[in-house]
């Protein structure tokens, strides 16, 4: 037995860049798992991030769903500061604060980007910066009477995120909307792509700028009690539904937890993974066919090697074992190759999304995965050559010798 | 040498059915008994069935008819892998071709009929080394087949063909790829093995090698034995 394994090894060794392009399938197969798999769990993290997992307590309500309008109409029926109010009164409600965004041209240093803006109400100020998590890395957070003044996300620092080429920093002024405002405080880095590139400003400001009256975009509402979201997102969409006049199953708003939207983000994320898994399998099946062929092949071509082998004592069970165990090599050969690129292509894709996203999703390599498809090539491989193999064993000795 | 018959064909024919109607006889009805510690020479000219028979004495092929005897032991009903097992074993084989498995190396080789019998890998070693250096080969045991001579590659084959220590050598013109000189080292290796008690059955069809080292001479024609010489022992 021992000798088999240094052959197969030697086999291999000899096999020339044909036999080698037939690993292409499978390799190309494992790559995508492994890379995939990868990257898979960091988007999950990154998802994770940019919706706050640390709130867990904060519901919100939007405008929309389901569209009641002639169709090709788009005509929602907005929220207003009233919905807020009624639903700040809820028995299940900590507070409920409004919020408007708005995407204005913003100036600074002779360049010109469109960028988020946020109101930030002075009569909730504080709960606002509690639903998002807020805290300021330099300055200071915007309060009641800051007008001309705002709060910008960490990557407006960075002159490589910003689209300025220059650093935006406490004491600079920018023009948002062609109105000059003085930047008093830089948000801490949060690795949510929405606030990292947030720029907030007085509600009152984006009312002159913006023009929505007491039409709002977001209500964030706090829940009293971890236990009780679900409780108080019924509360909240039966309120809404008697103030909106519509009935169950036709809302024209949208309540969302964020466990709710963290799963249907992962399901949607999951659902690509699949898919891309299947066409993963297709190529390793192909790649297995490929392996079958070359196989096949080298069975005929090393024809008179079995006949000697026979002839000097081979059983059937050890050409077949031979056979086999080449087979298998050539199938962890393409594994390994796999899993060095797919790794490769996964930790350079989460570094990439770290860096243009600004998350600092963690790189995390699955080993069992690895050795459990180490083991699957290895099998696949072997699998594959099980009809080669047998085919090695019909070999007669004579006629092999002969030819 | 002992009256002890190791081998004993019993009215063996082998046929070959090419196309619908034809037949080849290759060997038809052959009946010998080869006696243990014997050195004997299947002569005959081309086409006579000198292979086939040494194909069938070595049980690397079965008879269309008759029956196969080896040390006693009908051997023509065995099953496949018995048969190889039971030559691994019993027989040693040396081909005009040397036949040596070139992705291996010359160690590898003569430890690789050890290995098919499932011997350990030390004992292999050992072995191998000790056939390799009693043939003169001790300094090219890392070597690969075609890194060596022909006479050298033939030797190898020698070696390999002692590796399980058998009873008998069967050897299919084992000097036609060599030149005479080197022809003569073999021959001599072979004349070695038979003074050592071990039989020895070559296929020629040089009719002055066949009566320079054989004992007993079969010579064919059409798959039949025409006569069979016997030199006397002095
Ligand atoms: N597998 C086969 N199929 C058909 N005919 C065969 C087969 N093997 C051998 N023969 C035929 O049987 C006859 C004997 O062949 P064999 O190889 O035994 O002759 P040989 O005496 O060894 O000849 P040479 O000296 O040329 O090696 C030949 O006519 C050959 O064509
Ligand atoms: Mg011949």
């Amino acid at each position: 037995m021992v000798n088999y394994f240094s052959f197969s090894l030697k086999n291999l060794k000899r096999r020339g860049i044909r036999g080698w392009l037939t690993l292409l399938g499978i390799f190309i197969g494992i790559v995508v798992v492994i890379a995939l798999v990868t990257l898979g769990n960091g988007f999950k993290e990154v998802v994770g991030a940019q919706f706050g997992v640390s709130s867990t307590q904060t519901i919100t309500v939007q405008a929309g769903g389901l569209n009641y309008g002639p169709p090709g109409s788009t005509v929602v029926n907005p929220l207003d500061k009233e919905d807020a109010e009624a639903i700040e009164r809820l028995s299940t409600i900590e507070f409920a604060v409004t919020r408007n965004i708005e995407f204005l041209e913003v100036e600074y240093n002779d360049k010109l980007v469109f960028g988020g803006v946020v109101s930030i109400e002075a009569d909730s100020a504080r709960d606002q910066y509690e639903v998002m998590d807020l805290e300021s890395q330099s300055g200071r957070l915007l309060k009641r009477g800051d007008l001309g003044k705002v709060i910008v996300g960490s990557n407006y620092e960075d002159p490589d995120k910003n689209g300025f080429d220059r650093e935006v920093t406490v004491g600079k002024n920018l023009l948002i909307g062609g109105d000059k405002f003085l930047v008093i405080g830089v948000l801490e880095r949060k690795g949510s792509f929405f606030i990292d590139n947030a720029i907030m400003m007085m509600d009152q400001d984006l009312e002159d700028l913006a023009g929505y009256g007491d039409e709002v975009d977001i209500i964030a509402v706090k829940v009293k009690g971890k236990d009780l979201v679900e409780k108080a997102k019924e509360d909240i969409e039966k309120l809404m539904r008697n103030r909106r006049d519509v009935k169950e199953g036709e809302e024209d708003f949208v309540v969302s937890t964020p466990d709710a939207l963290l799963d249907q983000v992962n399901s949607i994320l999951t659902s690509i993974q699949i898919f891309i898994i299947i066409i993963a399998s297709i190529s390793i099946v192909v790649g297995a066919i490929g392996i079958v062929n070359t196989m096949a092949t080298s069975v005929v071509e090393r024809k008179k090697e079995i006949g000697i082998m026979k002839a000097i004592g081979a059983r059937n069970s050890h050409i077949f074992l031979m056979f086999l165990v080449e087979s298998g090599f050539l199938g962890l050969v393409g594994g390994i190759l796999g899993i060095i690129f797919g790794v490769t292509i996964g930790t350079l894709g989460i570094w990439q999304i770290n860096n243009l996203i600004g998350a600092d999703t963690r790189i995390s390599i699955n080993f069992i995965l690895i050795l459990v498809t180490l083991i699957g090539s290895f099998l696949i491989g072997a699998v594959a050559g099980i009809v080669p193999a047998m085919g090695a064993t019909k070999q007669s000795p004579v006629e092999a010798l002969r030819g | 040498m002992k009256n002890e018959v190791i081998i004993h064909l019993k009215d063996v024919a082998k046929f070959y059915r090419i196309g619908e109607k034809n037949m080849v006889k290759a060997v038809d009805g052959i009946d010998l008994k080869i006696k243990k510690g014997d050195f004997v020479a299947i002569m005959g000219p081309s086409g006579s069935g000198k292979s086939t028979s040494m194909n069938l004495i070595g049980s690397l092929d079965v008879p269309t008819k008759g029956s196969i005897y080896l040390d006693g032991k009908d051997i023509s009903h065995l099953s496949e892998s018995d048969l190889a097992e039971l030559r691994g074993k019993k027989i040693g084989f040396i081909f005009q071709q040397f036949n040596l498995i070139p992705n291996l190396t010359v160690r590898e080789n003569v430890m690789l009929p050890m290995d098919f019998q499932g011997i350990p890998i030390w004992e292999m070693k050992q072995v191998a080394e000790k056939i390799l250096k009693k043939i003169g080969l001790g300094d090219r045991m890392d070597f690969y087949p075609n890194q060596l001579s022909g006479g050298q590659q033939q030797r190898v084959a020698i070696a390999r063909s002692l590796a399980n220590d058998p009873e008998v050598i069967l050897a299919d013109e084992p000097t036609g790829n060599l030149d005479s000189k080197t022809g003569e080292t073999v021959m001599g290796f072979l004349e070695e093995l038979h003074a050592e008690g071990k039989t020895v059955i070559m296929v020629t069809h040089d009719p002055d090698l066949a009566k320079e080292h054989a004992r007993t001479v079969y010579w064919l024609k059409d798959g039949k034995i025409e006569k069979i010489t016997k030199k006397r022992v002095k």
